[in-house]
């Protein structure tokens, strides 16, 4: 996801004059061909990351279009002041990129890890929170963050990840993309989960089930006309996210079916628990201690069927 | 401004604006006077005689950039910002009473000339920096100038600032450090080891100068060397008195909350030689 990133946001500036990129002192070569493209609108802030989201705020002030880009965590617990009063009080539009979010730094540890930054984040007025599943949708996310005139955080992976569409799908604010229908089961991925739910979705067609595969590329604002849709067709709705059950995609649609209680869909979050991850691990395994793995969800899945 | 005004004008100036933030500090029953009376010589000296900005255009884009980053001394910007024509002194009158423009503390937009919602400390510096490289960027050939205070140099955010802005080579970016020595609850150099705090700007790469934060003549010449010349954002530390202008308020930090009675007013104004103000009467709460 990084690498798309990189070469969108260096195709974006080539284009448009107002893009600046900081960086938090991260991201060795990664940048060279923007530096090389566009020498006077890189900066490497140090590592220095309220700073560098204040500095953003005072170039978005003067008609600039700045981007933030390091380590998720650091970027999002240790700013939030600057993220809540710098751009957010101030209604401007700095697009803030978290790389290695959720548990894509799980072997350095907790402090790495950054499993409850989109419930902090989505609670700040007017702030688009964005959680692309594939490299193409951090592409279409970037586009859409850098169009919109509200502050924008968006969470991306490390790199690697595997490719869910074969082509760049049109990114919307609020919007999610549907990849497979289906019924009884609705399957709602948020972030680099998604590879997993789209295993997810094909382990359950071979035990007969039939599940509905969406990606939600935005938490914040909530694709609401999807929620009307999936809450009233289908049994079950599963979110499935690198993100604590509080607060992120399934958090916030818990919220929004509290105020609809005749909604007869039932509510399945799979996420991170409410702890910190002390086991050294991998990704991988640290996805397999929190049970988001498609075997392990799978088997919920079937369990709130029966 | 054509001509910039005799040091008698500008100490006339300073000594109205004094008896405006002691007024309005009255009127709306707010706090933070000690505060305001320590930097009103470091703005009138800014927007007096350096500021390159036009009250009819606060939006133009070439404008110089002012920011108070000790935003609880907003009466003392909102004051000289009236005085200077960018909105009418009556607004003055409605300070911090419900649905005013003018705030405690400065909202986004709040008022023309008001270039950033400061309150919460250690923002202004770091935004500043932003609109500094923008000027680069664009290019363009504003300046930007930032009063901090003392206290707020307990951020850590305002050293990553400082650490950052000489590397950027922002010599068209200006502080100046309302030295009053106090801060909320205790003397600043008590509270953490501030001193020597010329050095540390100079050891962060900045060109730093210590000047009587009093003297209008001083802090005019200071505000001359930018963009510095020496190709670094420049740092002045103005040693000010809390409560400057008003000799039962100076230096006695109990102003930093206190609220000035009607009779408390009506000296503060003899002293510094203007006359007995009209008073409307205080909010509720407040002394009177």
């Amino acid at each position: 996801m990084r690498n798309a990133f990189a070469d969108e946001i260096t195709a974006r500036a080539k284009a448009d004059e107002r893009i600046v990129l900081l960086s938090g002192d991260i991201g060795n070569r990664l940048f060279d061909k923007f530096k090389e493209a566009c020498p006077t609108r890189f900066y490497n802030c140090g590592v220095a990351e309220a700073n560098m989201v204040g500095m953003a705020a005072g170039l978005a002030m003067c008609g600039l279009r700045p981007v933030c880009y390091t380590i998720a965590p650091f970027l999002t617990y240790r700013c939030m002041e600057q993220i809540r009063v710098d751009l957010c009080y101030h209604h401007v539009p700095v697009v803030l990129v978290g790389t290695g979010s959720g548990l894509a730094y799980a072997s350095l540890g907790a402090t790495h890890h950054s499993c409850e930054e989109v419930g902090m984040l989505r609670l700040l007025p007017g702030l688009n929170v964005m959680a692309p599943g594939d490299a193409w949708e951090v592409r279409g996310c970037l586009s859409a963050a850098l169009a919109d005139e509200n502050p924008t955080y968006i969470r991306i992976g490390k790199k690697g990840e595997p490719l869910v569409h074969g082509s760049r799908p049109e990114i919307r604010l609020g919007q999610a993309l549907q990849l497979s229908e289906g019924r009884e089961v609705a399957l709602l991925s948020s972030g680099a989960m998604l590879p997993e739910v789209v295993a997810l979705g094909k382990l359950l067609e071979s035990q007969g089930m039939r599940p509905a595969v969406y990606s939600l590329p935005t938490v914040k604002p909530l694709d609401t006309a999807l929620l009307e849709k999936v809450f009233a067709d289908f049994r079950v709705i599963a979110t499935v996210e690198e993100h604590s059950v509080l607060g992120g995609l399934g958090g916030s649609i818990a919220e929004w079916k509290a105020d609809r209680p005749k909604m007869p869909g039932r509510l399945l979050r799979f996420g991170t628990e409410d702890v910190f991850l002390h086991e050294t691990c991998e990704q991988e395994e640290a996805r397999e201690h929190f049970g988001l793995t498609s075997q392990k969800m799978a088997e919920r899945i079937a369990a709130a069927l029966r | 401004m054509s001509t910039l005004p005799s040091l008698a004008e500008l100490q006339g100036i300073s000594a109205e604006l004094r008896g405006q933030v002691i007024k309005m500090s009255h009127q709306a029953g707010t706090p933070h006077l000690g505060s305001s009376l320590s930097c009103i010589d470091l703005l009138t000296a800014a927007y007096w005689t350096a500021l390159r900005i036009d009250p009819e255009k606060p939006h133009d884009p070439n404008r110089d950039r002012f920011i108070l980053s000790k935003g609880h001394a907003a009466p003392a910007l909102y004051s000289v910002l009236a005085k200077r024509g960018f909105f009418s002194p009556d607004w003055l009158d409605t300070f911090a009473t419900h649905g005013a423009e003018l705030a405690e503390q400065p909202s986004p937009n709040c008022a023309p000339g008001v270039e950033l919602a400061t309150g919460s400390l250690g923002h202004g510096l770091p935004v500043a920096l932003g609109l500094a490289l923008a000027a680069k960027i664009q290019p363009r050939d504003y300046r930007v100038l930032v009063v901090l205070s003392d206290g707020e140099c307990n951020e850590g955010s305002v050293w990553e600032a400082a650490l950052l802005a000489p590397a950027l080579k922002l010599n068209h970016l200006a502080i100046m450090v309302d030295f009053n020595k106090w801060q909320a609850t205790g003397r600043s150099e008590e509270v953490t080891s501030l001193t020597p705090l010329r050095a540390k700007w100079e050891a962060f790469g900045w060109h730093a100068v210590e000047v009587d934060g009093h003297d209008l003549a001083a802090l005019t010449e200071a505000l001359r060397e930018v963009p510095h010349p020496s190709g670094k954002p420049l740092a002045i530390i103005a040693h000010t008195i809390k409560g400057k202008g008003v000799s039962f308020m100076e230096d006695d930090n109990n102003w930093h909350y206190r609220i000035p009675k009607r009779d408390e007013v009506n000296k503060a104004f003899a002293e510094l030689g203007l006359p007995a103000p009209q008073l409307a009467a205080a909010k509720s709460g407040s002394a009177s």
